[in-house]
């Protein structure tokens, strides 16, 4: 499994930079990120979108598979409460994240590894400003070498 | 104990049920015990040493024991909170089990074969302090205690979450490493709990791999966090997982932190009535949401 992994993107320079996984809701950040698009709104290229139906659609499973295969950072948005096409998807995500977001922390990942964001269909300026932001702050905090490492060795324990 | 017995013995003879799950004395102290038979119903206790939960063996995935036929269950204050979560959750239905709750005045962390120690803040069960389910409210039957006393509080684990709370992210990251580097994937915490109710566990699907199965670093960070998570709004603080861990992970300090944040987040507490619906299954409008950007 260890194969599968790749480490951080390089640039040109051959310096690293972050490779950050975004999980977005279809109908809200995912129409957000295409309006910041159309509207060559400049942002950093270190996102890579992945369109759910829904944000109650985030498994953390997905983010700890994220990290897994090598991601240094974590996104995940949807709509503003209250919008979510599904009425009340959202709501329930919500709170899952935030117990999610607490375990995380307990259990040693740096809380701003991942990110929490609701961005609106007709936000693409949120979306330019959270991935400018977001790679900004995981450039800050560096390669999850800890995640990386524990995935790189992979031998079985003992 | 005498009145356990005499009522076990009436259930099981009247023929209300087939099965009387309660506590028996084994080889290493008190243990599970099944009564089928009510001639062998004097064979049932219940002291300072019970600190199993039993209602385990309700969980609609344990089919060997459901094939005994309808059960009555002793359980203490804190386990009936665990059959509420079950009923709660539609794993069971009230009429298929006849609850026996008994009064408790705490259990020992580590019961061994003595059966009359005295509970000190230090060999109390660290789970027993605070406890506001001495006296449970779902029942059948109650069996009072004839000397019902608040437990003493045994303060090693809060002291414990303290600490953890205080480290930093890298600290606790290690600190977690070092003590999850024992798993060895047996998922005993995942068969003792009786919230673990899962036809089918997501650690043991193949396509997708979501979580390897054998013991790697990576599959054991990723197979605990799944676990802990979905008993959020679940666990009651029982600890059979820290209790079935054959290499002694504090697993009690992940769910009881878990515990903790719904507590309050949700203003939701492991309570013994099933009409308090399920924490993770609603929303309130106003959540919490300071950490969303």
């Amino acid at each position: 499994m260890s194969d599968d992994v790749e480490r951080g993107t390089s640039t040109a320079t051959g310096a690293w930079s972050p490779k950050i996984v975004a999980f977005v809701c279809n109908w809200c950040t995912y129409t957000g990120a295409d309006l910041a698009g159309t509207s060559r709104l400049k942002m950093d290229p270190n996102v890579r979108v992945i369109r759910l139906t829904c944000s109650s659609r985030v498994n953390p499973l997905f983010i700890i598979k994220a990290f897994e295969r090598g991601a240094d950072g974590v996104v995940v948005s949807g709509c503003h409460t209250g919008d979510c096409h599904y009425s009340t998807g959202n709501f329930y995500a919500r709170r899952r994240f935030a117990i999610l977001h607490d375990l995380l922390g307990f259990m040693g990942v740096e809380p701003n590894r991942v990110t929490f964001s609701w961005v609106s269909a007709s936000e693409g300026n949120k979306w330019q400003e959270l991935v400018n932001e977001t790679t900004e702050r995981i450039k800050a905090l560096g390669p999850f070498r800890e995640f990386q490492d524990m995935t790189q060795k992979g031998e079985a324990c003992q | 104990m005498k009145e356990l017995q005499d009522l076990a013995r009436k259930l099981l003879s009247e023929g209300t049920v087939k099965v009387v799950i309660g506590y028996e004395e084994g080889p290493r102290g008190a243990r599970a015990a099944f009564i089928t038979d009510p001639e062998k119903a004097d064979k049932l206790i219940f002291d300072t040493r019970c600190v199993q939960n039993l209602a385990s063996y309700l969980n609609p995935r344990r089919k060997q024991i459901a094939l005994l036929g309808k059960p009555a269950i002793v359980v203490k204050g804190c386990d009936a909170r665990s059959v509420a979560g079950l009923l709660r959750e539609n794993q069971i239905t009230r009429d298929s089990v006849v609850i026996i709750a008994m009064q408790c005045s705490g259990v020992l962390e580590n019961p061994g074969i003595e059966s009359d120690v005295e509970l000190t803040s230090e060999n109390v069960s660290v789970r027993c302090g605070g406890c506001d389910v001495c006296e449970p409210k779902l029942f059948d039957h109650y069996i009072k205690s004839a000397h019902p006393t608040v437990p003493p509080v045994n303060p090693k684990r809060a002291e414990q979450l303290a600490a953890l709370e205080k480290m930093t992210p890298a600290e606790r990251w290690d600190f977690w490493s070092k003590e999850l580097s024992r798993c060895i994937r047996c998922h005993a915490c995942r068969e003792a709990c009786p919230m673990c109710f899962c036809v089918q566990c997501t650690a043991d699907k193949g396509t997708p791999l979501w979580i390897d199965s054998s013991s790697t670093p990576r599959a054991n960070r990723a197979w605990q966090t799944m676990r802990v998570l979905h008993q959020a709004g679940r666990c009651v603080d029982c600890m059979e997982c820290e209790r079935a861990c054959p290499e002694h992970i504090p697993l009690g300090l992940l769910t009881r932190y878990v515990a903790n944040s719904v507590e309050k987040r949700f203003d939701y507490k492991a309570v013994d009535d099933p009409s308090v619906v399920a924490p993770m299954s609603v929303y309130r409008p106003d959540d919490d949401e300071e950490f969303i950007r």
